[in-house]
């Protein structure tokens, strides 16, 4: 191997290394939403750091291989989309940690009627998976798996369109729940954009694998 | 669509059997910069030195296919026309060693024999100076050696004493490859100021230098053109796989 070679494996590493970290902090946010466990919350807020470190050390990774390397074709690709990939996960990290604090200011927990009523687990479940598909076809330069996660976003884009309607009906049979009903709504809107940010990640696996530029192109979905 | 200048056509160069460029075609736009780039030995330099027929003057050396200079065969001009039409600018600054600056900016009219009035001479070597970036550092020591210069004015010497001829196109082989930084960034600046004027192939083995400085780049391996397409293309999404493994070292 090449130094430049070993030193794009290393921040693949990183990478992937930061994405599980990211992912994790979403699961997590899922477990404490449904067991209502302040504890938990409080460790995904605290390991946010983490997430900022590895956000940190990755870009500096990225300037060292551009000043150092000069890497061109499909390693300045690479480079290129790992910078945006790194901040898409970033965010991710920070949507992770403001679920987190939803449920540490919370009075009580979630009703289980809020939950399917809003369809906020389904909305957890599509976006988790979101992130996992994209960092296994990260990992096997899969862009076919890439292309997949632009048709799962539809679901969250089609739950969040419908989320005011059903926290109305909701809210008429339970009005004195409006807090928890805000921090439901909130919770969908930050879904959603783990959604987008999962969508903007598999753009760029494919961007750094085909050399396709598919950002703002409406022919993303497998026909 | 860009006026190619120089156009290759099913173009071969031997060294007695040795096919060292097979079967070339390529297009040259006028006034741009084209990278000739590829590993030792890949036939690049040979393919420059055909360009101006500077190739045939290596004993056992032939080749075969068209090199057309403005849709005119080069190989049936005379090939001194030829070169006042091509210059070429070599790896070592070789400024003539007894001659002064002056001198050595028209040494291709006085070596060919050309005789000028003083006032033309004056204006020539002012105007290739000017042109070459050196002028304002030389203009009061003309009647000095030429050897006097540092390495990087003695390459921007050469490039004068080429364009003093009024060629149409330049030939630059590793132009830089003995300088040092400053003096390396200074003639790739002069590049883009040169290519106002006429067109340049360069063969460099510095593929950043390659991305810096060139409008197209060409891609050669083992005598055959690999790739050849917009720089900005071939250092972002080359399509041959070996032009890939070569610009991103992983070449065996």
């Amino acid at each position: 191997m090449t130094q430049i070679e070993i030193e794009l494996q290393q921040l693949k590493d990183e990478v992937r290394k930061m994405w599980e970290l990211v992912s994790s902090q979403m699961v997590k946010s899922r477990q404490a939403l449904l067991g209502f466990d302040k504890d938990l919350a409080r460790e995904i807020v605290s390991k946010e750091k983490r997430v900022n470190g590895s956000e940190l050390k990755i870009d500096t990774d990225c300037e060292n291989l551009f000043a150092l390397h000069s890497p061109v074709a499909i390693d300045l690709r690479f480079v290129l989309a790992v910078l945006k990939i790194n901040s898409n996960l970033e965010r991710i990290g920070d949507i992770a940690e403001g679920i987190a604090k939803h449920i540490i200011y919370a009075e009580h927990n979630f009703k289980p009627e809020l939950l399917n009523e809003t369809k906020l687990l389904e909305m957890y479940q599509v976006s988790i998976d979101m992130l996992n598909d994209s960092l296994i076809s990260f990992e096997t330069e899969d862009t076919f798996l890439a292309r997949t996660i632009f048709t799962k976003d539809d679901i969250l884009d089609d739950i969040n369109a419908k989320a005011n309607d059903n926290l109305k009906r909701y809210l008429k049979t339970y009005p004195d729940d409006i807090d928890h009903a805000l921090y439901a709504l909130s919770i969908i809107r930050k879904l959603e954009r783990v959604g987008d940010q999962a969508k903007n990640i598999s753009e760029e696996i494919i961007f750094y694998l085909e050399a396709k530029v598919l950002k703002h192109s409406r022919k993303k979905k497998i026909e | 669509m860009e006026s190619s200048i120089i156009r290759s056509e099913n173009f071969n160069a031997f060294f007695g059997k040795n096919h060292v460029v097979k079967n070339v075609n390529i297009q040259i736009p006028k006034n741009n910069v084209v990278a000739v780039m590829g590993p030792s030995g890949c036939g690049k330099t040979t393919f420059l030195r055909c360009i101006n027929r500077m190739h045939e003057l290596i004993p056992g050396a032939t080749s075969e296919g068209k090199m057309l200079l403005n849709n005119e065969d080069v190989y049936e001009m005379h090939p001194i026309f030829t070169r006042l039409k091509i210059g070429m600018v070599f790896q070592r600054p070789n400024p003539f060693p007894n001659l002064s600056i002056f001198e050595n900016v028209i040494a291709g009219y006085s070596l060919n024999g050309i005789k000028l009035p003083k006032k033309e001479k004056e204006r020539i070597v002012e105007e290739s100076l000017t042109k070459s970036a050196l002028w304002k550092e030389v203009k009061d020591s003309l009647h000095k050696k030429g050897t006097f210069l540092s390495g990087g004015q003695q390459q921007r010497l050469c490039i004068a004493r080429a364009i003093a001829m009024q060629p149409e196109v330049l030939l630059l082989d590793e132009p830089t490859s003995a300088l040092d930084p400053i003096s390396t960034s200074s003639i790739e600046e002069l590049l883009f100021d040169l290519k106002k004027n006429f067109t340049l192939i360069i063969v460099t083995h510095n593929m950043q230098q390659a991305a810096r400085v060139s409008d197209k780049t060409a891609f050669f391996y083992l005598g055959e053109l690999v790739e050849y397409d917009e720089t900005k293309i071939m250092f972002t999404n080359p399509k041959d796989d070996r032009t890939q493994n070569y610009i991103t070292g992983r070449f065996s």
